[in-house]
């Protein structure tokens, strides 16, 4: 990004550094004297060398800024490679990152301020006008030093266990965010936290080290998904025996194993399919219909598991069921269809109510009243203390779907390095060539409808017993929809980025209820946006980034030499 | 014979694009299927490996009717086809894309073996393995596609036009591939445009003209048609 031109900056490169470090000085300053008044508004920001939980994130900004500045001034060296770090870009984006967070919580302050009869901005303190000039300063001095070269960390040898130990921290900061944002109860603070995290996000990028994060994943994928589930475990210690946030994160799991399952139909196989939720629905359903509830048709004791893989199995079924007709036709047509039989499934659960039908699923009623689950006398209704942790009812659920997608990302990972995905992936290349090459294209993509519907009817299972109750209304289009955009919005085909479309999709309803009325607004609205600049999703799949960018010489430059890269850092003896 | 097309007709919907054709392709040789754009070429190679079906007419292949197999019980029998324009899966790498042509196959030292033999044989490929495939100049891209065809070790490899969109020198470096292939004891079905370059290696050759075959004869003696010359060679 360069704002000013190229001669500007080198004319004025040395001061504008001075400014921009004296700047960032007052940003480092800033956090220590109040900024606001009164501790209504967002967190409490109103003592002196106690810095509040917001504040906080604004002061590491700015000692990022600070010494990116400072470090870049003594020309750091790692073995033979200078500039490993992209010094100036970092600088730049972290001088507009904090610009940008310390407005958010000006705009806060004088929108809060003034609905609650503070005063507006007059409730603020002289700290958050010394926050503000400071980032005006360094912003200022930033945007004239000079566009970094490349960085060439991703080029630098490391050892596995510096790696290992980046990737951990990488995961640790993670869930550090996402206990500090979930913990956010008023709205405002939640929403100035989320422009913090979109700015580290920037500067994380701008930093240039993603290149080497990524080696480093691929090196220790194992480490990773394993420090990644840790952090997922230990989640509900943070949350302090509570049950409100646990409900909304088990909700964001249910969603996130479901669209798992989507992306498998969707992201590998190409299959655009809308009316997936019913495969979620007749796992539900299943699982209701077979519990100890007084309102069950079918209920008979089963162990969990059993109940889970017959939930799968039905859901699978099912989906052989809709795809062996519908798997004919593609494109649009197969969307519209499947449309359909999402709808016609809905309409059925409905119609098996006595009269219209056999009654299995009580009409529009639903099956209510599922009793809680109890595994070898470990009820899952109530709270548990383990090392001195609540563990909530809603913990119990949180903890069980973990293993659930757990399940589901290794059966989705395994598919999609091996024959079958790379069939699959073939298949949405280019049908016809798939099936010159000997690629059985129909059996392939009845096994992916299918394989989609077993995991989606696996969490269905898990899904009936949280919610304790299963009703046809629970399973409308608009939810497909919701699972559709989770999958592309993320990154079709990729595992990380379909967890995190999955969690934008559903936290931030949860969190912002007052947006209610305006989410399918704010998110088509999203959606467009997001397909007008990113349309491979916020995770790229690296075999599809090039289908969307085939006429972009850079990025077709950048893959290639980073493909490279990547190849002589992982076998160092072959190849080249 | 290894292939016979007895009174093949394809059509699409109501026209008929190839209108009744018989030819055969003997065991361990080298048939070329002539003919200008439109004449019926690809439809014929798509038919052959089950991609389109049949109007009516009959395929054999080693004493089996085949016509009615679906495509990858075709490539099972061991007929395999670089089609027209190559189609190689663009973002997948050079390896997935060979990987692909064994799809039907699954005897992974055999699979591993097949994979070093098309390595050995064009190593641009082999040092290049793991980039995608749409990065490759055109002639690199033939190669890869003959490759991933020769992957699901067939009897009989069809080839759509391999010469189409490349430079001359690239134009008989393919070409010479397809004379190895052949001396290795591969029988080899050419769809071509370039009449030279086809006619000169074939030992049969076809003539198709909108849907017909009009002349038939060995490779040599085409090159002198005149008929051949005056429609194909520019000779007047």
């Amino acid at each position: 990004m360069t704002i000013v031109s190229p001669e500007l900056q080198s004319r004025y490169g040395k001061p504008a550094r001075i400014v921009a470090i004296v700047g960032a000085a007052i940003m480092v300053f800033a956090p220590m004297v109040p900024w606001v008044y009164t501790g209504k508004i967002l967190d409490d920001m109103r003592r002196a060398f106690d810095p509040s939980g917001l504040q906080i994130l604004f002061e590491l900004v700015a000692l990022v800024l600070l010494g990116v500045l400072v470090t870049s001034m003594f020309g750091v060296k790692l073995g033979k490679y200078k500039n490993v770090v992209a010094w100036n870009s970092t600088a730049l984006a972290a001088s507009l990152g904090g610009l940008g967070y310390i407005a958010a919580i000006v705009l806060a302050v004088a929108v809060v301020g003034s609905q609650k009869g503070l005063g507006g901005l007059a409730a603020a303190e002289p700290g958050l006008w010394i926050a503000l000039a400071g980032s005006v300063i360094a912003s200022a001095g930033s945007v004239f030093l000079r566009k970094s070269p490349r960085a060439t960390l991703a080029k630098v040898p490391s050892p596995a266990w510096v790696q290992i130990l980046a990737l951990v921290a990488v995961v640790a900061m993670v869930l550090f965010m996402a206990a500090f944002a979930v913990n956010l109860t008023e709205v405002e603070s939640f929403l100035v936290c989320c422009v913090f995290i979109v700015a580290a996000v920037f500067v994380f990028r701008a930093t240039g080290v993603m290149g080497w994060l990524s080696i480093a994943t691929a090196n220790n994928r194992k480490v990773l998904m394993l420090a990644a589930f840790a952090a997922a475990f230990i989640f509900p210690a943070t949350q302090d025996g509570s049950d409100a946030n646990m409900t909304v994160v088990a909700q964001v799991l249910i969603f996130a194993g479901t669209a798992l399952g989507l992306n498998i139909v969707v992201g590998l196989a190409g299959l655009l399919d809308m009316g997936y939720i019913a495969f979620l629905g007749a796992g539900a359903f299943t699982a209701a219909v077979l519990s100890r509830s007084a309102y069950a048709t079918f209920s008979i004791d089963l162990p969990f598991p059993v109940v889970v893989l017959i939930s799968g199995t039905v859901a699978a079924l099912f989906g052989l069921l809709i795809g062996s007709p519908t798997l004919r036709v593609s494109g649009d047509y197969l969307a519209i269809v499947t449309l359909a039989f999402g709808e016609i499934f809905r309409i059925t659960m409905v119609n098996l109510d006595g009269t219209d039908g056999p009654n299995i699923t009580h009409g529009s009623n639903g099956i209510p009243a599922i009793p809680n689950l109890d595994f070898f006398g470990f009820d899952f209704g109530k709270s548990h203390e383990i090392f001195g942790i609540t563990i909530t009812r809603q913990a119990n659920y949180y903890l069980l779907l973990l293993v659930v997608i757990a399940i589901v990302i290794a059966v989705f990972a395994n598919l999609n390095h091996s024959r079958i995905g790379r069939g699959w992936v073939a298949i949405r290349e280019d049908e016809m060539a798939a099936e010159a090459m000997g690629v059985n294209t129909f059996t392939l993509k009845l096994l992916a409808f299918a394989g989609g519907a077993f995991l989606a009817g696996m969490v269905g299972a898990v899904k009936a017993y949280k919610d304790t109750s299963v009703t046809p209304d629970q399973f409308v289009f608009l939810e497909s929809c919701f699972l559709l955009s989770a999958v592309v919005l993320g990154g079709m085909g990729t595992v990380m980025g379909v967890l995190i479309g999955a969690t934008i999709l559903k936290l931030l309803p949860e969190k912002l209820r007052f947006f209610d009325d305006y989410r399918m607004l704010i998110f088509g609205a999203l959606l467009v946006v997001m397909m007008r600049f990113r349309p491979e999703g916020i995770v790229a799949d690296e075999r599809r980034q090039m289908e969307f960018h085939d006429e972009d010489e850079e990025l077709a430059d950048e893959v290639e030499e980073e493909l490279v890269t990547h190849h002589d850092l992982l076998n160092p003896e072959g190849g080249k | 014979m290894m292939l016979e097309v007895k009174n093949m007709v394809v059509s699409y919907g109501r026209i008929q694009a190839v209108k009744g054709i018989d030819f055969d392709v003997p065991a361990k040789s080298i048939v070329t299927l002539l003919g200008i754009n439109g004449a019926g070429k690809s439809t014929t190679l798509r038919a052959l490996s089950g991609l389109l079906p049949l109007t009516s007419g009959e395929i054999w292949f080693e004493g089996e009717r085949i016509d009615a197999l679906p495509a990858h019980k075709i490539v099972e029998r061991g007929i395999a086809q670089s089609p027209e324009g190559r189609r190689l899966f663009k973002n997948m790498s050079v390896q997935d894309n060979l990987m692909l042509g064994a799809f039907s196959r699954s005897d992974a030292d055999g699979i591993k073996k097949d994979l070093d033999r098309v390595y050995d044989m064009f190593e641009v490929l082999a040092s290049r393995r793991n980039e995608p495939a749409g990065l490759f100049s055109g002639g690199e891209q033939q190669m890869l596609a003959i490759g991933r065809a020769m992957m699901s070790r067939p009897k009989l490899l069809m080839l759509d036009e391999p010469s189409m969109g490349l430079s001359p020198i690239m134009t008989q470096l393919i070409m010479k591939t397809i004379k190895e292939l052949r001396s290795e004891g591969m029988t080899i079905l050419l769809v071509e445009q370039n009449a030279q370059a086809a006619l000169s290696l074939a030992d049969k050759g076809y003539v198709l003209e909108v849907g017909n075959i009009t002349l038939s004869d060995t490779g040599k003696a085409l090159l002198k048609d005149d008929r051949v010359r005056r429609a194909y060679l520019g000779a007047d």
